[in-house]
């Protein structure tokens, strides 16, 4: 067993970990707040230096020395490339189709992808009233591809969205075209439990990897649809001690002050 | 010339019952001092209009000033949920709360349609959504030139903007530097505009990177140092994370949350 494998971490620490995984150095990358924003400087500080960080607060080229507390902390500001207004970074950089890939979470997704992050019940009479949209449609339409980090379970991974908020493949194949969403849309969903991947032909999502320790029943059990598994199901590589060791010193950061 | 006003006064002439009033500011430089003259003015009946609100819409919206909400994200960034939002939506208190949801690129677009003097503005975005069917304020559009089907959104034309930037000069110019987010567009869109500044100085120095407001531009300018807070002001102070973090406890029972309120809003002598 290498030592790696006997180091202990939690499952957001195995999420963000493998996330940072698919940021490549020089990509553009959207991102929100939370764990797609740890996983980002996580990615930049471990082996992308030249990702760009973009957030919806029109901070560009973004090298935050602390993690942020939220999306437009004056951390990012004033280590930014450039500060544009909202209409700019919506417009120009993101539809104007500057962004690699987008890094989303929701509170629901479907076997399509599609994403929810508006309500929790009925619209007019909402269980739970989540925050809502923000970027993420958009996000979703038009980065070159897109990311999701969520956690897995019954209640999160459904066979049908209460709202649909973002869109990841609609109804299937060839809707992302029909639409006139340009990007092609998610790549990637990063769970507690595993990795799942659409299905090139239908785009349903497959589960292609789980982490250390966790069984694909495990998954499945999981998820509020009859989840297939790859034939060829790999195992993630288990959080490295130098990925922990700067993921655990960035979040010590998070939000403090100077 | 933007008129120099104390900021009750300002509050008072600008905002009435009724108003649509645009309260911007993308997490930096958003304009608590002025939200909290506007709930201590009482003012009923508004449409709230804001891209991200978080705790001072929270506190409007628990202090009964708001009947519609036109947002695209409402919580409290890093943290959680908005409290107070929650329960109006979710149980109609102190008032039910009538939404009017867009996404950040959708409503953003709003107000580039109202400051550009158009009566909607187009956008690749909406398709496929639930969002769209919503609000009624989404339709699609066939680009004359190309064929491409896409979303329009009407121009939003608040009766108020109000935002807060750091510093005008005596004529009522006003510099604003760092995260910008819709602030001139809202002010620009906006029939009247309150801007409360941290100070006022006697010339403006340049800065590069800063927007400037002209004071012809601006109805009127209103001092409030600190004005911000808990958000910050680029120059003058940072975010107070930690209060993001406590209003989550303050703001979950009706009870706590009045009780703060009385005592840093409602009483004069507590005027950050």
């Amino acid at each position: 067993m290498s030592v790696a494998s006997e180091l202990e971490f939690t499952t957001s620490e195995v999420m963000t970990v493998v996330a940072s995984r698919e940021l490549r150095d020089g990509m553009t990358c959207f991102v929100g707040i939370g764990l797609p924003s740890t996983a980002a400087n996580l990615a930049r500080l471990h082996h992308a230096p030249r990702l760009v960080l973009v957030y919806e607060s029109g901070t560009i080229g973004a090298k935050p020395r602390r993690l942020p507390l939220s999306i437009g902390d004056g951390e990012l500001a004033e280590t930014a490339d450039a500060v544009v207004g909202v209409p700019e970074i919506f417009n120009y950089w993101l539809q104007g189709g500057h962004i690699d890939v987008g890094m989303l979470g929701a509170a629901q997704i479907d076997r399509l992808a599609n994403l929810n992050s508006t309500v929790i019940g009925s619209y007019d009479s909402p269980r739970v009233r989540l925050p809502g949209a923000g970027g993420a449609p958009e996000i979703a339409g038009s980065s070159r591809s897109v990311i999701v980090v969520m956690r897995q379970s019954r209640r999160s991974f459904v066979e049908r969205l209460d709202f649909v908020t973002s869109v990841g493949f609609g109804e299937g194949p060839g809707d992302r075209a029909r639409l006139g969403l340009r990007g092609r849309g998610p790549v990637l969903v990063v769970t507690d439990l595993g990795l799942l991947r659409p299905d090139p032909e239908t785009c349903e999502l497959v589960l292609t990897h789980v982490h250390p320790g966790v069984s694909p029943e495990q998954v499945r059990e999981a998820t509020g649809w009859d989840l297939r598994v790859a034939d060829d199901l790999e195992t993630t590589a288990a959080p490295t001690a130098a990925e922990l060791k700067i993921l655990r010193s960035l979040e010590a950061t998070k939000g403090a002050d100077g | 010339m933007a008129e120099i006003l104390g900021l009750a006064e300002a509050v008072a002439e600008l905002v009435h019952d009724g108003d649509c009033v645009a309260l911007e500011g993308f997490t930096h430089l958003i304009p608590f001092a002025a939200g909290h003259e506007v709930i201590r003015q009482a003012r009923r009946d508004l449409t709230v209009a804001r891209l991200t609100p978080d705790l001072i819409s929270d506190q409007l919206i628990g202090m009964g000033c708001v009947a519609r909400l036109v947002f695209s994200w409402g919580g409290n960034p890093g943290v959680g949920s908005l409290h107070r939002f929650r329960d109006a939506v979710e149980h109609g208190w102190p008032a039910p709360l009538a939404l009017e949801e867009h996404s950040h690129a959708g409503l953003t677009n709003r107000y580039v349609a109202g400051a550009s003097g158009l009566p909607f503005a187009v956008l690749r975005a909406y398709a496929g959504t639930d969002l769209a069917r919503l609000s009624g304020q989404v339709a699609e559009v066939t680009c004359p030139f190309t064929g491409e089907r896409l979303a329009a959104v009407p121009a939003l034309n608040p009766d108020v903007a109000i935002v807060h930037a750091q510093r005008a000069d005596g004529e009522g110019n006003v510099q604003l530097w760092g995260i910008s987010g819709v602030q001139k567009e809202a002010v620009l869109a906006a029939r009247r505009s309150l801007v409360t500044v941290e100070e006022v100085v006697d010339e403006l120095t340049p800065r590069p990177g800063a927007l400037v407001l002209p004071g012809w531009a601006v109805t009127a300018v209103a001092v409030a140092p600190g004005g911000a807070y808990p958000s910050y002001a680029a120059g003058y102070y940072d975010r107070d994370n930690a209060f993001y973090q406590e209003w989550d406890l303050v703001s979950k029972a009706r009870e706590t949350f009045l009780a703060w309120m009385r005592e840093h809003v409602l009483e004069p002598s507590a005027v950050a």
